[in-house]
């Protein structure tokens, strides 16, 4: 059934899409950056796919500061995900950034919910958004500096608004620098210093 | 006596024209402690709106990714803390696709009816705070004293009141205890008559209708666009549950209807949630039901399944053999090892399609754990609800969107 749209995808755009996958019922079609804003008009407008319904657009951090360098090839994944209410189906369109000033079209046009979902991917992830009329950042605070969902951010790394004090206190910490809970499973190696 | 001075030209005692910067929230009482908004005022009237999360942002995708698989229940029940079961669940089935595995009857049953039941505290609470926000304290506390009952047998059967983490990935901490039945037989009717007796406290108010009734109207083609779900997608009169449209768990085989509103504004989206919670009523009614009707000792008969790599050894097991305490250690200290892949599971949590995008990259540790919490979506939809109305009309349109700060901000 929902194989449809993979199959009307690739009759559409032939070599622009560049895998598809149905891997435990979800059909994935990984597309071109550059076609990326026609892919997901055509997936909204055509009537057979009929995808107006705006699921979910986010990112994916491929690297492993382990082993890989940090502006490799394909680094970011962005998907969004939409639905057809009146056809029951729904498919996830990906496409993959270089880690290096990743930068893709807005679907803003396309579904006007993307917009806090883009601020948001541009917070975490750092990629940029062309069209997008209003990029800032969303869940965190201006003042923060990185990207905290990037595999490169060490999750024990603190930005205080309010400066770290000296002194004591009559309150339980944390409040220097090294005081933070180190959530220690995978620890990266520049955390460890 | 001097007179007053009459030398003012008359554009002097204009008073000034320019829009208004008023700042509401993030500690404003209607805003549930979490947004911030920033409102453009011409007079009363709202002329624009910038509403701006991330007070609570805890960073659950970050955490999720440093610890084990079975580490993220905690989290989740920290998203939408008025209804963690539902969350529970959602997270659990997302992770058992990725695994290719299915719950025991027993167990789906069990987490229909726990996850049905924290729907009904999550609407009596939602429904509760629009009521309250209007000045109408009563149904609030009648709607509360249900959800204490509620609460009540969710801790007869998972040990805790608010903060369950009580599935797990395979199945259930622990069967259903012996007062299942009879315990949520006794309170189903007791909820039903509170939701009408605070519907009748409500439905012919003229305040409260005047206040709900064509205020904060959200369009269908609006609605759909910008991904709003659950009972704000419905009242705006599309008619998309996961529970029907994708059915999973045992509600296929339940027989419920799905309450769809016509014009999109608050009131319908108060109705919407009533009638759901009355829905909710007979999905574990029927469930009970089926689950009585499973033969003691069949297969179907179990919580979880008895794959030794996916669930926890029983306890006298790990205790009493060296082969339950390998299989305990390995499973707490390296986690689950799920294969490669990368799945969208989906769920209708309490305000609406809670969605989580797990990536496996083999091992212990989830590679990426997105959670689409329906209520940033359905607060992104607030902004065109709000634009050109009353400033008034502002609070009772939020409430009903019922943002969670917890799901919202992540």
């Amino acid at each position: 059934m929902s194989k449809l749209i993979l199959e009307r995808l690739k009759a559409q755009f032939g070599d622009d899409i560049l895998a598809v996958s149905s891997f435990r019922g979800d059909d994935v079609a990984v597309v071109k950056p550059s076609r990326w804003l026609d892919v997901a008009r055509f997936v909204h407008d055509d009537p057979r796919c009929d995808c107006t319904y705006f699921v979910d657009l986010s990112a994916i951090d491929n690297c492993d500061p382990r082993t890989d360098e940090l502006d490799m090839d394909d680094r970011f994944e962005v998907y969004v995900i939409a639905y057809s209410v009146a056809k029951k189906h729904r498919v996830r369109l990906k496409t993959r950034l270089s880690g290096d000033e990743p930068r893709i079209a807005s679907v803003i046009p396309v579904w006007s919910g993307a917009n806090w979902m883009e601020r948001e991917v541009f917070d975490m992830f750092g990629v940029h958004f062309e069209g997008h009329p209003d990029e800032r950042r969303i869940l965190t605070y201006d003042e923060f500096k990185g990207h905290p969902l990037r595999k490169d951010y060490p999750a024990n790394r603190t930005q205080p608004l309010v400066e770290y004090r000296d002194g004591t206190f009559n309150k339980l910490g944390p409040f220097l620098q090294d005081e933070g809970m180190p959530l220690n499973r995978s620890v990266l190696p520049d955390e460890r210093q | 006596m001097e007179p007053v001075d009459l030398d003012f030209e008359e554009a002097d005692l204009e008073l000034p024209s320019e829009p208004m910067t008023l700042l509401m929230g993030p500690s404003h009482p209607a805003m549930h402690g979490t947004i911030r908004m920033v409102l453009k005022l011409d007079g009363e009237t709202v002329q624009d709106v910038d509403i701006q999360p991330g007070y609570l942002h805890r960073g659950f995708e970050k955490m999720s990714e440093r610890g084990t698989w079975s580490q993220v229940f905690p989290y989740t029940d920290r998203l939408n803390y008025v209804s963690p079961l539902l969350n529970n669940v959602g997270y659990a089935l997302a992770v058992e696709k990725l695994l290719g595995i299915e719950v025991p009857r027993k167990g789906q049953l069990f987490r229909v009816i726990l996850g049905e039941m924290s729907r009904i505290a999550d609407h009596l609470t939602g429904n509760g705070a629009i009521a309250m926000e209007l000045g109408a304290f009563t149904p609030f506390l009648w709607f509360l004293k249900a959800r204490e009952w509620i609460y009540e047998a969710c801790e007869e059967q998972t040990g805790a009141r608010l903060t369950h983490s009580f599935f797990r990935i395979g199945g259930a901490a622990f069967p259903p205890t012996e007062k299942l039945q009879s315990q949520i037989r006794s309170i189903l009717p007791r909820v039903l008559e509170v939701i009408a007796e605070g519907e009748s406290l409500l439905l012919k108010n003229r305040i409260f209708l005047d206040r709900t009734q064509g205020v904060g109207i959200l369009t269908k083609e609006h609605a759909l666009g910008m991904g709003a779900s659950g009972p704000v997608l419905r009242s705006a009169g599309i008619d998309y549950d996961v529970r029907k449209d994708k059915p999973y768990l045992t509600y296929g085989e339940c027989d419920f209807d799905v309450p769809v509103g016509e014009d999109g504004d608050t009131y319908d989206r108060f109705m919407v949630r009533s009638e759901e919670m009355r829905q909710s009523c007979r999905i574990i009614e029927q469930s009970l039901d089926l689950m009585k009707k499973i033969a003691p000792g069949s297969p179907e008969d179990a919580v979880s399944i008895t794959d030794p790599r996916i669930v926890l050894p029983p306890k006298e097991k790990v205790y009493s053999t060296i082969e339950g305490t390998i299989a305990h250690f390995k499973l707490i200290m390296e986690g689950i090892n799920v294969p490669p892949g990368e799945v969208y599971g989906y769920t209708e949590a309490g305000n609406g399609e809670l969605g989580f995008l797990l990536v496996s990259r083999g091992g212990g540790n989830p590679w990426r754990v997105r959670v689409r919490g329906p209520c940033f979506f359905s607060l992104q939809a607030a902004h065109d609800m709000i634009r050109g109305k009353m400033l008034a009309d502002i609070i009772p349109t939020f409430g009903s969107i019922n943002m969670i700060g917890g799901e919202c901000d992540r």
